[in-house]
């Protein structure tokens, strides 16, 4: 952590990936995500990875599917529609156990939507996405900084379960520029290749095959309760969550990503005015910190919660699950593109408490 | 005594699926002579299409990858770019490749990867029992062109080989047959030559096999046969149509 540069969110996030060991890129333009491509096309060859700009996203998941077989850290990153065009390929990688990182940077939809922020890819993000039983990792920074640290990390996390990790961000992150302090350069050649990697050597009993094919129901059921098990093992240890003066607060705002930073401005406001707010901001989103709002919902100083989006409301059904019917929930959301300010969210609760 | 023949070192033990007299074991019995020959044994990786040969994984003796349907050239195109020592394969069907998949192979093409597709065209959907296939001919049944495929409301086949030799990316482009022995033989000729050029790194090589499907197009293997050469030769006349 020597350096401090302003970088571009999209940019920085492009170097912190290379600094984490990416050596394989394979994408199709589309805004507002179109610096990391633009980025990497440069730095790759530099430190002697691979860059491609696909023919589509739907071939540049795939070959994502294939640069990952031969263990090699792999990155895509995409916007909304493009990350709609993935999910038969995304689903193919979490069948086959392969990791990788994918970015949103998400703009409103549904359809070609627009392209201005929005968090409308929730419920794609965390629910499913694609076909099948199957989870991602899916994290959601709220600063550039914080995109840069978890883009850093990710290719660990994601090889470690074999689970594809996906960076849930917005136009926001994306565009802001910001100074960040960017991690060390890994030595990628201190990085060993996973062992299950394919290399051109297998022949008989050590051959080794990336497939995601299990014609027959009970091994296919068995594969189904393997891959519940790890997604249990995340839940057990990768949630993270940060709240910020939720010990005495009436009123527990909850946002994540770049709204996350919003609210906790709305919560200072709140606090200057002699309301007690705090601020519950997951920081994972799968998996998903129920426990927080199960403590939050339980103390006797909470009188209510409001989930602030910038959608018509998706992860408030996460939050209701946490909270379990002990308090309300109110939700206000901006969509279309359309961000809400601090104010904003303070003037959308005062009005309710009056 | 002498030995005289032995199975290929790139083929499994396992019992192939496919439909009696179905092209398909020839074809993979010529890929895997074609690897042997050129002495790839320890730097191979296959890639399996979605169609009759998703099972492929299970016959090749090497590494495999088993893609999603119609993405093998894209799969490629990455196990290629990162692994440059592997000789890498595809190996894919007509609804993999010339429908689902025709955008992922004009671009590998057109990009000049350095792979080779192996391309089964029996103008047919096989695993899925028997639908109009982009390479179906004219006037023949299939499930879903019962009455015989219509150019009017089915469209025409489409020939690969003469669509990539327009690009200038591919260094080798020919099609092939397998109805009988010598044509058999010059597929694998073919086949052999395409992975010499992935070792010469000339770039993309792509050949086609003209191939029957006894099971789907309602008759005998050897009727089969016939029909691939009485009938489909003409929509697809065998030949080199590029070469660097």
């Amino acid at each position: 952590m020597s350096e401090k540069v302003l970088m571009k969110g999209n940019e920085a996030i492009a170097e912190a990936a290379v600094r984490g060991g990416c050596r394989f890129f394979a994408g199709y333009p589309i805004t507002p995500q179109n610096e990391v491509p633009e980025y990497l096309s440069k730095r790759l060859p530099e430190v002697g990875g691979t860059f491609i700009q696909a023919e589509s996203e739907v071939s540049a998941i795939n070959m994502i599917y294939g640069a990952a077989s031969v263990g090699a850290r792999a990155l895509t990153s995409s916007s909304s529609p493009g990350i709609s065009l993935k999910q038969e390929g995304i689903s193919y990688i979490a069948g086959a156990e392969l990791p990788c990182v994918i970015i949103n940077m998400v703009r409103s939809g549904p359809g070609l939507g627009g392209i201005q922020p929005a968090q409308g890819d929730y419920f794609q993000a965390v629910k499913g996405g694609g076909h099948g039983d199957y989870k991602l990792i899916v994290l959601a920074p709220s600063t550039v900084q914080e995109a840069v640290d978890m883009v850093y990390g990710s290719f660990d996390l994601s090889e470690k379960y074999r689970v594809p990790v996906l960076i849930l961000g917005d136009g926001m992150i994306g565009q802001i520029m910001e100074a960040v302090s960017l991690p060390e350069m890994r030595d990628v050649s201190k990085i060993k290749k996973p062992d299950w990697a394919l290399d051109g050597k297998g022949s008989g009993s050590n051959r080794k095959i990336i497939n995601s094919l299990y014609i027959e129901p009970d091994v296919l059921e068995k594969m189904n309760i393997k891959l519940a098990g790890i997604y249990r093992q995340i839940e057990e240890n990768e949630v993270k969550v940060e709240e910020y003066l939720t010990d005495d607060a009436t009123v527990v705002i909850t946002a994540y990503g770049t709204v996350g930073r919003i609210a906790k401005s709305a919560v200072n406001i709140l606090r200057s005015k002699g309301i007690k707010a705090g601020l519950i901001r997951p920081v994972t989103l799968f998996p998903f910190p129920y426990f927080a709002y199960e403590k939050a919902a339980s103390s006797n100083n909470v009188k209510k919660f409001v989930t602030v989006e910038l959608s018509m409301g998706q992860m408030i059904e996460d939050v209701k699950l946490g909270v379990n019917g002990k308090k309300p929930v109110e939700f206000f959301g901006r969509s279309g593109g359309n961000v809400m300010s601090a104010e904003d969210i303070v003037d959308f609760i005062i009005s309710k408490e009056v | 005594m002498a030995k005289v023949f032995q199975k290929s070192s790139f083929l499994t033990d396992a019992v192939l699926h496919y439909c009696p007299g179905c092209g398909h074991g020839i074809v993979h019995r010529l890929v895997a002579e074609a690897l042997d020959d050129i002495k790839a044994q320890g730097h191979v990786i296959g890639i399996a299409p979605v169609g009759c040969a998703v099972f492929a994984y299970n016959y090749f003796n090497c590494d495999m990858i088993e893609a999603a349907h119609g993405r093998a050239p894209s799969v490629a195109t990455a196990v290629k770019r990162v692994n440059p020592d592997n000789i890498v394969f595809a190996y894919q069907g007509d609804g993999d490749l010339a429908s689902i998949g025709l955008c992922e192979t004009v671009h590998a093409a057109a990009r000049g990867e350095n792979v080779t597709i192996v391309f089964i065209n029996n103008a047919i959907y096989g695993m899925t029992g028997g639908q109009m296939a982009p390479t179906t001919l004219i006037g023949q049944k299939t499930t879903t062109s019962p009455l015989g495929r219509n150019p009017a409301v089915n469209g025409n086949p489409i020939r690969i080989c003469e669509l990539l030799s327009t690009l200038d990316g591919p260094s080798y482009i020919e099609r092939v047959a397998v109805y009988d022995t010598p044509h058999i033989l010059s597929a694998k000729k073919a086949i052999r030559k395409a992975f010499e050029n992935q070792v010469n790194k000339k770039g993309f090589s792509l050949i086609e096999v003209l191939c029957n499907c006894p099971t789907n197009w309602g008759m005998t293997p050897q009727q089969s046969m016939d029909y691939i050469k009485n009938d489909m030769t003409k929509i697809f006349p065998l030949g080199v149509f590029k070469e660097v």
